[in-house]
């Protein structure tokens, strides 16, 4: 039998399943990161060395901020895409969704730089509570970037038969990405200054 | 995210009974990996109590499992304490409760054909199984299990052996597990109740469900990064949790310092507080089913219990430092939290006595299931009361970390939640199976259980009180304290290992009654919820219903005033 | 979403690209700041402050919770306060430790 509202909205609600589900998993999701972020303030506050404060200078700001204009950008590629789905151009959907998926790998390049360039001058997670946190942070949201990689490679390629077959339900789908999408990048926009400019 | 499941053709053995995407299926699954799992962490307890009664000496029997001597060592002993909370919490009351009987039952409560996301259901079981058999791998690695408790303190947990490091991978792993599960769980009772179902008409047992998925959900994420930092540190060195110049075996050790042991007893607790309320609500809803089933009357105070239960799973956030009285808080935070301890006892009193007055004058059947629940009310009662003094920071000073808090947190779990598990399983037992459980054997369980726990954890309270500290190898024995109580030890053991063979006549019963036992009729209580009214015994496969019923009123319509029997079935018009 | 028609979904475009603008000046500005010569704790609020109008933003209008059900915005709000809780709580415990 099939399982209701999966596709179609329940009318008291106003939401099909996976919009509930996503904003679940994105609730849980909040709580991590915020774990994280309150590790980050309590190892702040009792950081009587002043690690923080000379790890933070020791950061590549230009670099971050490129990277957060380039997930900034893939963010609205994100919902340029759906747009696009929804107004049924299949073609300009892919453009969109693939510019997503080349801006994420641009984001890890650059992250893979900064990350070798660290490591070249003999920083680690070990060097101090500082760059523990650091490495953490970024590692743990960079995981989330190839996650939503995964899942949007998945969609453009091999997952877009849907898209003839179920269209409907395909454009929920990609409504959900985006929603992850929109998620992992509200986490760097909060990371970006607490690791980089305070 | 989600599958249509085909019922038109014969589904393989597999994707029948492995990877079945059915919640019936999958909940069986967890029901049963989780009664294994509770008699394993059992079984560690009865070992850890040869060793608490009869301090050094050799083990009978099993005392090969401790080398040539078969004598306990104080790290074994250690490793038994830390897998005993792990597995009896994480791998077995939890999933049976949440995993168990959440998936099997919420679904047919609401009137729904299977969860909202089957596939996410199958990756949570599996997720949980394979953290179960991860926890295991520790016992077999260099140095053993965790050792350090199932709270895994800092700094001690992040040099502690590589056993640290495997309980880790497994926590995370079953962190995953309850996340997808209470995510499905929520999906599940917001978007597939019945029409007609309106939240006031829920059981109440969904609405347990309801309050534990979000307190899985949003309170494991915290303890998820915690156990990220810890293994940071363990694996790469890092001093998240490493105050500077901490001295380890005479020698400073080379990190670079500037963490916090107490951040991890924040990130710590604020997951494991909610814990306590996750295993305690699902018990208070197969209770409510079960005593309004029984007492032929609707439950007393419907809509305050279920007020009380979503406060109190609010108010469950915001409790957590009366764990940390004893870390040097400051005495305005410890104030706060005190005054929410002592906030978040009032919804438990609520609901408990909702639960009493239900037993006033009604005409009550004592079958097992009912035995239980019965059982469960003054358990929970002393479980909860005697929680108070720890809640106040002044007593807690003289109560914490003694076997008083051990004979606090049992009295809740073991006769509470586990009782009220028992009750459920032979409230249920007929419906998932369609076979009866033996009357008999089941009140001999229920009696002789109720005797021997009440001598395990009694005597608890006055080794407490006498200020017998819990973490002792020997028991206290090179303790000047203990030795007045010293001779309960033994009274204690003794129980427990009676408690250990009063479960033989359940696991017969189940076994046996599974097999052979008498048919029973789909609706074998006289109920009135979903599955007992419109689901056959057992329900369906992969729909549960032959027709999605409708409901017209109230959970709990049992001996209404001019209707011709004793029972109105929800989904009567 | 049956509530998008055609010309809806058309001036959302616009909506998005403006957002896009504004995040992108907001992450300028928010480095620019850094660099100005404030205390430690003016630049803390001026720059939780900027990310929070950005997050907001986000969240706002790509994520759609501007115009989102209750039923999300109920399990986003208490969402939230656990988060006020986690990150407050122990950073107070934290301070009250430390006069002793």
């Amino acid at each position: 039998m099939e399982i209701p509202y999966n596709v179609e909205e329940r009318q008291d609600t106003g939401m099909f399943n996976a919009k509930l589900g996503i904003w679940l998993f994105l609730a849980s999701e909040v709580m991590l990161f915020g774990g994280l972020f309150s590790a980050y303030v309590f190892l702040r506050m009792g950081d009587v060395t002043g690690t923080f404060i000379s790890g933070a200078s020791e950061l590549n700001i230009p670099l971050a901020t490129f990277n957060t204009l380039v997930l900034i950008s893939s963010s609205v590629t994100m919902i340029m895409s759906w747009v696009s789905l929804k107004l049924g151009e299949q073609k300009k959907f892919k453009t969109y969704l693939g510019t997503t998926l080349l801006l994420a790998g641009v984001f890890l390049v650059v992250k893979y730089f900064e990350y070798t360039a660290k490591f070249h001058h003999g920083i680690f997670p070990e060097t101090s509570t500082f760059f523990a946190i650091y490495f953490t942070l970024t590692g743990l949201h960079m995981l989330h970037i190839i996650g939503g990689m995964v899942v949007i490679f998945y969609f453009l390629v091999p997952g877009s038969k849907m898209m003839n077959t179920e269209s409907e339900r395909f454009t929920n789908r990609i409504e959900i990405v985006g929603l992850y999408w929109h998620f992992v990048d509200l986490v760097w926009i909060f990371l970006f200054p607490v690791l980089y400019l305070l | 995210m989600s599958g249509q499941p085909d019922t038109h053709h014969e589904e393989s053995f597999w994707r029948k009974y492995i990877f079945s995407i059915d919640h019936k299926v999958i909940g069986l699954q967890y029901g049963i990996t989780a009664l294994i799992f509770l008699f394993f962490g059992f079984c560690l307890m009865m070992m850890m109590r040869w060793q608490l009664a009869y301090p050094e000496q050799p083990m009978p029997w099993f005392g090969w499992l401790f080398g040539e001597t078969g004598v306990m060592l104080p790290e074994m002993y250690n490793s038994l304490g830390a897998m005993h909370g792990t597995v009896m919490i994480f791998l077995g009351v939890v999933p049976l409760a949440v995993g168990a009987f959440g998936n099997y039952f919420v679904p047919l409560q609401i009137g729904a054909p299977d969860m909202a996301f089957p596939k996410l259901n199958m990756t949570s079981y599996w997720c949980y199984f394979a953290g179960g058999i991860v926890m295991m791998v520790g016992f077999f690695v260099p140095g053993g299990a965790a050792n350090s408790g199932w709270t895994s303190y800092p700094p001690l947990a992040d040099i502690a052996t590589t056993g640290q490091t495997v309980w880790l991978f497994g926590m995370v792993l079953l962190i995953t597990s309850s996340l997808l599960g209470s995510i499905n769980t929520i999906t599940t009772i917001v978007q597939l109740r019945a029409k007609g179902l309106t939240w006031m008409r829920l059981p109440f047992f969904v609405w347990s469900q309801f309050v534990t998925a979000f307190l899985l959900l949003l309170a494991f994420p915290p303890l998820e990064a915690a156990g990220v930092l810890q293994l940071m540190d363990r694996l790469l060195d890092t001093s998240f949790f490493l105050p500077s110049g901490l001295i380890v075996s005479g020698e400073v050790l080379n990190v670079s310092g500037g963490g916090s042991p107490l951040l991890w007893q924040h990130m710590f607790w604020f997951l494991a507080h909610p814990e306590v309320y996750v295993l305690i609500l699902p018990a208070m809803g197969i209770v409510a089913e079960v005593l309004s089933n029984n007492t032929r009357k609707p439950l007393w105070g419907y809509k305050s219990i279920v007020y009380a239960s979503s406060f109190l799973g609010f108010m469950s956030f915001i409790v957590w430092a009366h764990h940390m009285f004893m870390t040097g808080m400051g005495s305005t935070i410890s104030a706060f939290f005190q005054t929410t301890t002592m906030i978040i006892s009032v919804p438990s009193v609520v609901i408990l006595t909702a639960m009493f007055i239900s037993l006033w004058g009604a005409s009550i059947r004592y079958n097992s299931a009912m035995l239980f629940a019965l059982g469960f009310l003054p358990m929970f009662g002393i479980g909860g009361l005697t929680g108070l003094p720890l809640g106040i920071a002044a007593s807690d000073i003289h109560l914490h970390d003694t076997y008083y808090v051990i004979g606090h947190f049992h009295y809740v779990v073991a006769p509470g939640t586990i009782f009220a598990l028992f009750a459920g399983v032979y409230y249920w037992f007929p419906k998932m199976t369609g076979k009866t459980l033996n009357e008999t054997l089941g009140k001999i369980h229920f009696w002789l259980s109720m005797i021997f726990i009440n001598g395990i954890f009694m005597p608890m309270f006055v080794q407490g009180l006498a200020g017998v500290s819990r973490r002792l190898w020997d028991g206290g024995a090179s303790y000047a304290h203990a030795t007045d109580t010293l001779w309960l030890n033994e009274v204690m053991s003794a129980s427990a290992w009676l408690l250990g063979l009063a479960q033989i006549p359940f696991i017969y019963n189940l076994i046996k009654s599974m097999k052979s036992g008498e048919k029973a009729e789909s609706n074998h209580w006289d109920a009135t919820t979903l599955e007992w009214t419109d689901a056959p015994s057992p329900p369906l496969p992969h729909r549960n219903f032959e027709v999605i019923p409708e409901v017209y009123r109230g959970p709990y319509e049992y001996s209404v005033p001019g209707a011709d029997k004793d029972f109105t079935p929800q989904s009567e018009a | 979403m049956s509530g998008h028609s055609v010309e809806d979904i058309k001036k959302s475009v616009k909506v998005y690209i403006g957002v896009f603008a504004a995040l992108a000046v907001l992450t300028v500005v928010t480095v620019a700041a850094s660099y100005l010569d404030l205390s430690s704790g003016e630049a803390f609020f001026l720059a939780i402050i900027i990310a929070s109008v950005k997050g907001t933003l986000v969240a706002g209008y790509f994520m759609h919770l501007f115009s989102e059900k209750t039923t999300v915005l109920a399990v986003l709000g208490l969402t939230f306060f656990f988060l006020i809780v986690i990150m407050f709580l122990p950073f107070m415990a934290f301070t009250d430790q430390a006069v002793i």
